[in-house]
């Protein structure tokens, strides 16, 4: 699977957000999206599936034209983890047989049961499978929207902030479960974060936006304290501590500079 | 059929949860058929079960016969008809604009109808109500042209209102709270256009309107009950067929796009056939408050949030709720006079202010 945007633009009326974003991932492969506030990753995330219509530019499945395809074969082939998880009273496994919900014509299969099943077993999500959602934490909030993603049975898994609301436990926990699911199921995954360090920590390539424009866009051992400085406007050491990559924040750069 | 000692655990439990819905299902079917016989039974004129049996199967003829299938099987078929629909559109409207408060009765669309319809009344001449209402009969006094123009006038109506809600709730991004004090306007505003209608209207077609407006299930005939059941079923599969992406909806809309639902399609569409579901309903039986609030309610703490489950508990709800609460109204004041209107008004108010003070079941 490989997806492509080339010359990628979106407004919101009159104020554009994107003005001609180039990406490019394949299968196997972790994309981190970094950037300020605004940057454009969120509304980035939803013009690669096309919740978002383009104002110029295209996404290219496996060379086919997001455009021309019906939105339900899209969702076949790629998952959305939205920012936010809305309060919702359906039962866990409910849910995550949503992810089902492009594959149903009518009614959910025995196979669409096992899917469901698979997906919860997988997380270790099995004790909650009667749970209402709005009755779980953030952590295990996220990981049935994970278990849902998977349930689509997608090629690319579309993730906007997943860890904003999470601690520091289920961060890197929630890390450690998408980058083994990528390698395992030989997906692609495109990620909004703010987490430089765990951005590091997770990805393979890394994508700086700036102002709707990608900055750079390199694999994560070529990433410099320069290009954050220009993005964020913070100095920053780049660093490793016990083999794993860190980015630590040394000041806020000069307005001049 | 249980699940058997090699059933995964995730199944089993699913196993057990659908034994149990179709356990409260079966319930409920039970339930509305008790209604069902105790209405046939009971009333001013009192009937023994042998003597319904006998009318029903066609041995018995005279009085009895009348009574059953000229007056009460009549009026509980509207009851279960009218009390379906108002479940589903309240159901319907609640879940596509993501709003707890929002039903065709708050949000105007059902007070939308009833304008339609009384300027149809008035304007045009369309039915001619009071007099069969005012003696106490049922039936026989529709001609087609005037179920039409009604029926087209009352449409007219609810999807005026229902149209400024949608643009309300999506274009402006209305909060919940404000779409229904936008519903609170538009209410008084067809209320203010039916008082206009009285005010220029004869004192006959005054009471004509006044009367029908009251939302009552004892006007209908079967042609009527016949034409809300025909549009009420497709309209039912309808939202069934879309029960994923309604489901898909609520849990947001951004995971409904990416769920491959087409969300804006599918609000516009179901809020249209809410729209001509209540308006069919009310121009046959005058507005029934607050029904379209209490039925899916009442089903969501049955079944939890599944539409698959919902659409049918809301449905039948609605039929048994407003079935109850027609024959109480005979039963209470005898004459078979009091509009089932008035009782659901009682029931569904209280519910309402619960429900703001909760600020919400989500």
């Amino acid at each position: 699977m490989i997806l492509e945007a080339q010359d990628l633009r979106c407004a919101y009326g009159q104020r554009a957000v994107l003005k001609g974003v180039n990406l490019k991932v394949g299968s196997g492969q972790i994309m981190a999206v970094l950037g300020g506030n605004g940057a454009g990753k969120s509304t980035l995330l939803k013009c690669l599936n096309r919740i978002l219509p383009l104002a110029g530019g295209e996404v290219r499945l496996d060379g086919m034209d997001l455009a021309r395809m019906p939105r339900h074969q899209i969702a076949r082939r790629i998952a959305y983890l939205p920012q936010r998880q809305e309060p919702d009273q359906l039962t866990v496994f409910d849910s995550v047989l949503l992810g089902r919900r492009p594959h149903i014509a009518w009614s959910a299969s025995r196979r669409d049961h096992r899917v469901v099943e698979e997906c919860l077993e997988s997380l270790g999500l099995v004790h909650l499978a009667w749970r209402r959602m709005d009755q779980l934490s953030g952590g295990e909030a996220q990981k049935v929207a994970l278990a849902r993603a998977l349930a689509q049975e997608p090629a690319l898994l579309l993730m906007d902030e997943p860890t904003s609301s999470l601690d520091l436990h289920n961060q890197l926990e929630w890390a450690d479960l998408v980058w083994s699911l990528v390698r395992r199921r030989g997906l692609a995954a495109v990620v909004a974060l703010h987490d430089l360090s765990l951005a590091l920590r997770l990805a393979d390539r890394l994508a700086l936006l700036k102002n709707g424009k990608v900055h750079s866009d390199c694999p994560v051992n070529e990433l410099d304290e320069a290009a954050i400085a220009q993005v964020y406007g913070v100095r920053v050491r780049l660093t490793t501590v016990e083999g794993w990559p860190a980015v630590v924040p040394l000041g806020l750069m000069e307005k001049s500079a | 059929m249980g699940p058997g000692p090699s059933t995964p655990p995730v199944l089993a439990g699913f196993n057990q949860q659908r034994r149990w819905v179709l356990v409260k299902g079966l319930l409920l079917l039970a339930a509305t058929v008790l209604a069902a016989y105790l209405a046939v039974v009971l009333g001013a004129f009192d009937l023994t079960p042998g003597a319904v049996l006998g009318a029903l199967l066609g041995r018995e003829e005279g009085r009895a016969a009348l009574v059953v299938w000229g007056i009460r099987l009549p009026r509980i078929a509207a009851s279960l008809v009218m009390g379906w629909s108002l479940g589903l559109a309240g159901l319907g409207t609640m879940s596509l604009l993501k709003n707890p408060l929002a039903s065709p009765f708050t949000l105007g669309i059902s007070q939308g109808a009833a304008f339609g319809a009384a300027l149809a009344i008035v304007a045009f001449g369309a039915g001619n109500l009071g007099a069969p209402a005012l003696a106490g009969q049922s039936g026989g006094y529709w001609s087609l042209a005037n179920a039409y123009l009604l029926t087209g006038c009352a449409m007219l109506g609810s999807l005026a209102v229902t149209a400024v809600i949608v643009l309300l709730a999506r274009v402006r991004k209305m909060s919940p709270q404000a779409v229904i004090l936008a519903g609170v306007a538009l209410s008084s505003l067809s209320l203010s256009g039916t008082i206009l209608v009285q005010y220029l209207a004869s004192e006959v077609e005054v009471a004509a309107v006044v009367f029908w407006t009251f939302g009552d299930v004892a006007r209908s005939t079967w042609r009527e009950i016949g034409l809300l059941a025909a549009a009420a079923l497709p309209i039912t599969v309808y939202f069934l067929r879309h029960r994923w992406d309604l489901n898909a909806m609520n849990a947001g809309e951004d995971l409904a796009l990416g769920l491959g639902v087409e969300v804006e399609r599918v609000r516009l569409t179901g809020m249209l056939l809410c729209g001509l579901l209540v308006a069919l309903g009310t121009a046959f039986h005058g507005v029934v408050a607050f029904l379209g609030l209490l039925a899916p309610h009442i089903a969501r703490r049955l079944v939890g949030a599944d539409h698959g489950l919902l659409i049918p508990f809301s449905c039948l709800l609605g039929g048994l709720l407003l079935l109850l609460a027609d024959t109480a109204g005979r039963l209470l004041v005898g004459s078979g006079s009091l509009p089932v209107g008035v009782l659901t008004s009682f029931l569904g108010a209280p519910l309402f202010l619960y429900l703001l003070l909760k600020g919400g079941p989500r």
